[in-house]
């Protein structure tokens, strides 16, 4: 099996791995890059639990062929905290107890990140359409969404 | 399964024209789930992406010209699109979440040829047309006549779509599609439908065009409820004719998401309402 030699940037550091053919983003992420933090839950872009942003672009990282993203940027949810500082979305992820088993827990923070980088006051109906795309079996949404909006408001106050 | 990424249209052909069953792509949220499924194994798969003219959209004189590539966000999010064809906007905007919107393409929706698909009917309506790079250059064949049963089309081995054409609409004229979906995100259409309403300044209708999806192995025009509206003001009466016309024009299938009986109702409830906005949109208000 060939092996395709590809560069982007992850979190703004330069990365070069080497994909397998017909490698997905999501493995190569997991395998080649050792970002962990990327889940999969049923590769098939239902779930939401690979979610990255790509170019500006939430996207599932399960349904993108690793060498795609040759010469573009990308965040994973290691990109949020910035060092020992948890990013406010994560901040209050905890506080609201918006996670159990954490499986779908990076999913949505990242699709949370990609909500706000783009509308900083979200209404409750566009944090629900934001995340329609991320399943959760264990904390019911409501914890998630609150804990969306709570993250929003913090973050504007800081601004 | 190798991967490549050429930047034109003739490199394109070049590498399909190098091994049969390579396949083309551009969003990949159908292609992949396949491959999982093991529903296919291309050796070669050729992202279109790379190639400019399939990712970017324009108005060329009075014609809308949309690259086979550009994703749903990028023409849900145009607002000039929207002034033209709110309905096909709005089925663009169907599609999936966000995750699948950054993604998903009209050449993909229409090239998977499921008989779901929800962008179909509205670029049917609307008179849209292919334009498909061939081995000797390009012909042009309208979106209506592409997919020819489920999973297939009319491309030949090599061939791929570049682009689709669209004509601005005529005065007095709009579009608008509804489906239905047990839920409000994330779901396939039970049963999609479309329409495009000319009206006259009298408020009759002028002329029209009514797409149903999903209740046939391809999307239907439903030439009798058209026939039906011409020349005539839009009542209950008129609005139950054409739900009854568009009832009677499916052969639905009974699956996991609705029985045959089922899609013939909602299909004659989605006809007259769909005809009804597209109507009003027509006579000036959204
Ligand atoms: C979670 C999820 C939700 C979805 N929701 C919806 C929905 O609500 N409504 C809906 O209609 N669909 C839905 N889909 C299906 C899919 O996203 C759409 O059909 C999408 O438009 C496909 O576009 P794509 O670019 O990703 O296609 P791809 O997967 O890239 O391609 C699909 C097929 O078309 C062919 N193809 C692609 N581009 C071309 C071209 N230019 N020329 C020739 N052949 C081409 C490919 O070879 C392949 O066979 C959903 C999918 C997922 C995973
Ligand atoms: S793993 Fe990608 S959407 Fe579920
Ligand atoms: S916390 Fe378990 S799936 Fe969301």
């Amino acid at each position: 099996m060939s092996r395709t030699h590809v560069t982007c940037t992850i979190n703004g550091d330069e990365v070069e791995f080497l994909a397998f053919d017909g490698q997905t983003l999501l493995d190569a992420l997991r395998d080649e890059v050792q970002l962990i933090g990327v889940k999969e839950g049923c590769s098939t872009g239902d779930c939401g639990a690979c979610s990255v942003i790509l170019d500006d672009m939430l996207t599932c990282s399960c349904l993108v062929f690793a060498p795609e993203v040759e010469g573009r940027s990308l965040t994973t949810v290691e990109g949020l905290a910035e060092g020992d500082q948890l990013h406010p979305l994560q901040q209050s992820f905890l506080e609201g107890a918006a996670l159990q088993c954490g499986i779908c827990t990076p999913g949505f923070l990242v699709a949370a990140k990609s909500l706000l980088d783009k509308n900083p006051d979200p209404t409750e109906e566009e944090v629900r359409y934001a995340v329609a795309g991320n399943l959760c079996r264990c904390t019911g949404y409501d914890k998630i969404v609150r804990s969306i909006l709570s993250a929003a408001a913090d973050i504007r106050e800081t601004m | 399964m190798k991967y490549a990424a050429p930047v034109t249209v003739e490199e394109a052909q070049h590498l399909l024209a190098s091994d049969e069953e390579a396949q083309v792509f551009a969003g990949a949220t159908d292609l992949i789930p396949q491959i999982r499924a093991g529903r296919k194994q291309p050796p070669l798969t050729v992202d279109l992406k790379r190639i400019p003219r399939l990712v970017n959209m324009r108005v060329e004189g009075n014609t809308w010209v949309i690259g086979a590539a550009v994703s749903a966000a990028q023409l849900s999010s145009n607002p000039d699109l929207a002034v033209d064809f709110p309905g096909m906007t709005e089925a663009a905007a169907l599609i999936g979440s966000d995750q699948i919107q950054s993604r998903a393409t009209l050449g993909g929706n229409l090239c998977n040829a499921s008989p779901a698909a929800d962008t179909v009917p509205a670029m049917i309506v609307n008179g849209a047309v292919g334009v498909i790079a061939t081995s000797e250059g390009t012909r042009m064949v309208p979106v209506s006549d592409i997919a020819i049963g489920p999973g297939s089309t009319c491309l030949a081995p090599g061939e791929f779509l570049l682009e689709l054409l669209v004509e601005r609409p005529p005065l007095r004229t709009a579009d608008a599609y509804l489906r239905f979906i047990p839920r409000t995100e994330m779901d396939i259409a039970v049963v999609g439908a479309a329409a495009r309403v000319t009206l006259a300044e009298d408020g009759v209708v002028e002329s029209s065009r009514i797409a149903i999806g999903a209740v046939a192995p391809t999307v239907l025009r439903v030439d009798e409820a058209e026939a039906a509206l011409a020349g005539r003001v839009i009542d209950d009466d008129l609005l139950d004719e054409i739900a009854t016309a568009a009832s009677e024009r499916g052969s639905p299938i009974t699956d996991k998401r609705g029985t045959a009986d089922f899609r013939r109702h909602v299909v004659g409830v989605l006809t007259k309402r769909v005809v009804a906005a597209a109507a009003q949109r027509a006579g000036g208000s959204q």
